[in-house]
């Protein structure tokens, strides 16, 4: 069960590339001057995203340096903490929405503390897989077309960040649960 | 709005700099940052490129209608403001599909391209349209049935059950993207009683 769910998480790529060739080819599609014409557009959408994430990122990376993650880490830890999130990872939580890159060193520092299989070992893989980066969202997605009234979208994001930090631990708990039953 | 995230960061970023002596790092961090931001992006034209490809063929062969024809009952409810047939839903189910199968960096340039049709339909081109905050809440929750990265770096640490995490991500990330459409929903109605009174 385990490995066969690993061998897929391996083959999906190839499987769905695969399969995508393949029907375009059954359906008589002419899939290779098909397929360079739609990935020429490919290039001006990366470079229309430069200027949106090098000023993200210098924002972001000054609020890494500085210590003041740090610090919002120490501010908001005691919170987490009180909603039962364990100590240890509880600053992933606050990591993960701002910081993609942090929150996967961190993961890996938990792996290597405690190993992946264990109960904090799980429960940071978990965190890191079930939610993804809310501010490199945001920026990539209304970057590309040019949006800079976010309305309410960042709101909405952090607040269900908050949700799968705490599902997260409610998984986790639910299915080492019912390994020991 | 984000004006203020930017100054926040960047301001509380000096201002702790300040306390704790580290305006050297933090000298280094803004021209690093700049690097990094446009790696990024230099990393994202292969993957961007790739999917745009692979989607056009999809389009062509008929299997984005197909996909959405198979998900209209769900996607219709979610996206209220899209008409079933327009390429703008085809290109938002196939982010969610590669979403849920952690498909090769594949949910961003799908989502990328999801923008771009919600853009056309989008009134006001400066101001994030109502589907686009939904297609936001539902990435940002990012559901997902097989996290491939995360099973990746799991097997390099030797872990003895890699694919453990697959429940465990399927049962937070259900739940924490029926959160997010419900917040969506409740911050929809609140910003539309705002703009009628």
């Amino acid at each position: 069960m385990n490995g066969a769910l690993a061998a897929i998480s391996e083959w999906m790529l190839p499987l769905v590339v695969g399969l995508i060739l393949t029907l375009g080819a059954v359906r008589r599609v002419p899939i290779y001057q098909t397929f360079v014409q739609g990935a020429r557009g490919g290039f001006s959408t990366s470079v229309r995203l430069i200027p949106h994430l090098v000023a993200m990122m210098v924002a972001v990376s000054v609020f890494r340096a500085s210590g003041a993650m740090d610090g919002l880490v120490h501010l908001l830890d005691p919170v987490l903490v009180w909603l039962h999130v364990p100590a240890e990872v509880a600053p992933m939580g606050i990591l993960r929405p701002i910081t993609g890159q942090g929150s996967l060193a961190f993961m890996i520092d938990i792996f290597q503390k405690h190993g992946p299989d264990s109960h904090l070992g799980l429960l940071a893989s978990t965190m890191q897989a079930s939610s993804d980066t809310t501010l490199y969202i945001l920026t990539v997605y209304f970057g590309s077309v040019g949006i800079y009234r976010f309305r309410y979208a960042l709101a909405v994001g952090l607040l269900s960040d908050l949700v799968s930090v705490l599902a997260s631990v409610f998984a986790v708990w639910l299915v080492s649960g019912m390994i020991q039953v | 709005m984000i004006d203020l995230i930017w100054l926040a960061l960047f301001l509380s970023g000096v201002g702790t700099a300040m306390v704790t002596g580290r305006m050297p790092m933090v000298s280094n961090a803004i021209l690093k940052g700049a690097e990094n931001g446009v790696e990024l992006c230099i990393g994202l034209i292969g993957a961007i490129s790739l999917w745009m490809g692979l989607m056009h063929i999809a389009e062509r062969a008929g299997a984005v209608a197909w996909l959405a024809r198979a998900l209209q009952p769900i996607a219709r409810r979610l996206f209220p403001s899209v008409p079933p047939d327009h390429p703008a839903m085809g290109a938002i189910l196939a982010n969610m599909s590669a979403n849920l199968l952690g498909i090769g960096n594949a949910a961003t340039p799908l989502g990328l391209k999801a923008m771009e049709e919600l853009q056309k339909l989008n009134p006001h081109p400066d101001r994030a349209s109502d589907a686009m905050c939904t297609l936001l809440a539902v990435n940002t929750a990012s559901i997902t049935l097989i996290p491939t990265t995360v099973i990746a770096l799991r097997m390099q640490y030797h872990s003895a059950h890699p694919a453990a995490v697959v429940v465990t991500t399927l049962v937070a990330s259900l739940i924490g993207t029926c959160a997010a459409i419900a917040l969506d929903r409740m911050f929809r109605a609140l910003s539309r009683r705002r703009q009628t009174l």
